[in-house]
């Protein structure tokens, strides 16, 4: 039995606009019937200030693929085009407070949707035509593009990561050695690129989240108490629970939770989103 | 709610009256079998007359049964056993559609041990075609390993006149009876079966416990090997409570055995019958008469069955799918695809699989929720319909 999200449930149970858009403008379609799960995305979207007005949907497949689909439709309305087009899987995942990683893929094929409904609005060809590429996986019919770009687009490592992202090489498993290198091919390729800020976001392990803790206390936040005759120190870290002290002129000062929201903040923007911060008396 | 138990393919509910006879070996009755103390030597009578009494249910002797920890560890057991017996003879024969424990140890021995596997298949109904068995068995096999009923579909194999076979080319003949027993009446004295497995949660006995038939003179090899427990058979301190609790069950099955036949399948051909009537688009998979007495495996088109079964757990059913999303792999059940069920049906597939603790209520309450689920499932489908006029789509 899969562990799903109380809202993944919700999104299941309740799906939110389902069925079809007669006036929509924009329609995406991605998935089969063979392979087990398929999404039809309608929007409407209106043409002078590209906003999108209403979505909805009819998927055929499991629980997390109808909770996807319902989120997506919840996530697109009221943005623009372009907002919207920045929505990645991760984000359809986050909405719905996590997919199991063997369900990921449901939230490609939500992402993957909308962009196929973008491309039939803007008169262009579906964004899967253009990543053609190489059948790699004969069983789900993935092109070596599009496993690399999903490799890419979230740092993916391993064969079965691969597979919950994309589905390739969940069949017959012939194709494992070809998903093997085009993994060592883009690990190449990283090493080579400038770790970017954002990329480094994604996954740190405790040592490099208090590293850069250290780091952004010493240069950010310390000397902007000190200021005002304060002082914090990093006591401990469980995860993403940031255990500080505060010292000097902050322990008496009554404004001093407004000072532990404000050295959270500091960190989440500049070290992890999902750091919060506690603060113990020492 | 109550939940309304329909996956007992899966496993079962442990019988009051085994409960009961397992206790005290749980409790006061601790001692070891192989004592020479009475405190644990009388131990040694109740897992004696626990082996008599599944003989009995088999059609065997007692001595023809060995205690093991389940369905898994006997199907290997065979297997292996044939083939270090039989060292000149490096083929395996079995079907597309046997359960892992088989077919997964099989791929296995292919694939890192140097055997050879001869794969039968099976068509539409999921039934055997008796010429191509007859084709790939020779001279070169040492072991045929064929399920007796399939855990999917319930469709029986004709084990018997395939152990005719075996015997022909001097292969030993080794069947899957986990799903078959206490269903299908056995006489394992006057059949060529050399070995069966068979589980004890299948019938209404705790996990962890299960036997392997060997008949009467035939070579055996152990795989669990240590102490002289099981005649030197398979080594291990005795799994008293289990095999007490096998025991008891063994007598309930036999008890039980006509009701499984009558009053189980009456209630599953109502629902059969019953959802057939009312879920357009459906289809039972395997074959409708050689099929066991309790399994329904029907195949609603356009929709998905990890979505049925969730809404079905809400409503308190319980039952399976071979669906690809409920299992983690992406790939749907090796046993439909194997009968080439349309993949229209084969990812809307779910198992019902009854006891006789289920009840004609139990029956109607499913006949009566799950049309409704199927219904509000198909309409957020995209298939199924007159396919709309879409502007454009994108595969």
């Amino acid at each position: 039995m899969w562990e799903y999200s109380e809202k993944l449930k919700d999104h299941f149970f309740h799906p939110r606009n389902v069925g079809e858009l007669d006036d929509a403008n924009a329609i995406g379609e991605v998935g089969s019937l063979a392979c087990g799960d398929a999404l039809k995305l309608f929007v409407k979207i209106d043409p002078g200030s590209e906003r999108i007005l209403d979505a909805r949907f009819q998927t055929f497949g499991c629980g997390s693929a109808i909770a996807s689909s319902s989120a997506l439709t919840e996530m697109l309305k009221g943005k623009t085009v372009d907002e919207a087009l920045k929505i990645t899987n991760q984000d359809i995942a986050e909405y719905l407070g996590g997919l199991p990683q063997e369900k990921m893929h449901c939230s490609v094929m939500g992402r993957d949707a909308f962009h196929a409904a973008v491309a039939c609005y803007r008169k262009e060809p579906a964004p899967r035509e253009q990543l053609e590429g190489e059948l790699v996986c004969e069983c789900f019919g993935v092109t070596d593009e599009q496993i690399r770009a999903e490799i890419r687009a979230n740092n993916l490592t391993t064969i079965e990561q691969v597979t919950h992202f994309t589905k390739a090489g969940g069949g017959c498993g012939m194709c494992h050695d070809k998903i093997t290198a085009i993994l060592d091919a883009v690990r190449g390729e990283r090493k080579k690129e400038e770790k970017t800020p954002e990329a480094a976001k994604k996954r740190m392990t405790t040592l490099q989240k208090i590293a850069k803790i250290q780091e952004v206390m010493e240069k950010e936040i310390r000397p902007m108490l000190q200021h005002d005759g304060g002082d914090v120190e990093l006591i401990d870290l469980e995860g993403d629970r940031v255990v500080v002290a505060l010292r000097g002129m902050c322990t008496s000062c009554p404004s001093s939770s407004l000072t532990r929201t404000g050295i959270e903040t500091k960190l989440k923007e500049l070290v992890h989103p999902d750091l919060y911060v506690e603060e113990v008396a020492v | 709610m109550k939940t309304i138990y329909m996956d007992n393919n899966a496993t079962t509910m442990v019988a009051p009256e085994v409960f009961e006879a397992v206790c005290p070996f749980l409790t006061e009755r601790y001692g070891n079998p192989s004592s020479m103390h009475s405190f644990g030597g009388t131990v040694a009578r109740d897992v004696r007359r626990a082996r008599e009494a599944l003989a009995h249910l088999l059609g065997a002797l007692p001595q023809e049964i060995v205690f093991t920890s389940g369905g898994t560890e006997s199907d290997n057991t065979a297997i292996l056993s044939a083939l270090a017996t039989m060292p000149e003879r490096k083929v395996i024969v079995t079907t597309r559609v046997e359960h892992p424990a088989v077919l997964n140890f099989c791929k296995y021995l292919a694939r890192f041990k140097g055997f050879t596997v001869r794969w039968l298949s099976v068509d539409k109904h999921g039934m055997l075609d008796m010429e191509e068995v007859r084709n790939k068995i020779t001279d070169e096999t040492a072991i045929v390993s064929v399920m007796w009923a399939n855990n999917e579909t319930g469709v029986i194999f004709p084990v018997h006149e395939i152990a005719e076979i075996a015997k022909e080319h001097g292969a030993l003949m080794h069947t899957d009876a986990v799903q078959a027993v206490g269903k299908i009446a056995m006489n394992l004295a006057s059949s060529n079966i050399d070995f069966l497995s068979l589980s004890g949660h299948k019938l209404h006995a705790p996990k962890g416990i299960g036997a392997l038939y060997i008949k009467k003179g035939t070579r055996f090899s152990p795989f669990v090997m240590g102490g002289h427990q099981e005649a030197n058979r398979r080594g291990g301190t005795e799994n008293v409570p289990g095999i007490v609790g096998l025991g008891a069950a063994a007598r309930l099955a036999l008890e039980h055995f006509d009701q499984e036949n009558s009053r189980v399948k009456k209630m599953r051909d109502r629902l059969q019958q019953g959802l057939l009537e009312i879920v357009p688009s459906a289809r039972v998979n395997g074959h409708l008469e050689s099929r066991l007495p309790n399994t329904l495996n029907i195949g609603f088109e356009f929709v998905e069955g990890e979505a049925i079964l969730m809404r079905m757990d809400e409503k308190g059913i319980c039952a399976s799918s071979g669906s690809a999303c409920t299992s983690g792999s992406l790939e749907p059940s090796h046993v439909l695809r194997a009968m080439g069920v349309p993949f229209t049906a084969v990812h809307g597939s779910i198992r019902f699989s009854l006891s006789r603790y289920n009840d004609e209520q139990d029956i109607e309450y499913v006949i009566q929720e799950l049309p409704g689920i199927i219904k509000f499932l198909r309409e957020m489908s995209p298939f199924g319909k007159e396919s709309l006029a879409a502007a454009c789509t994108a595969q």
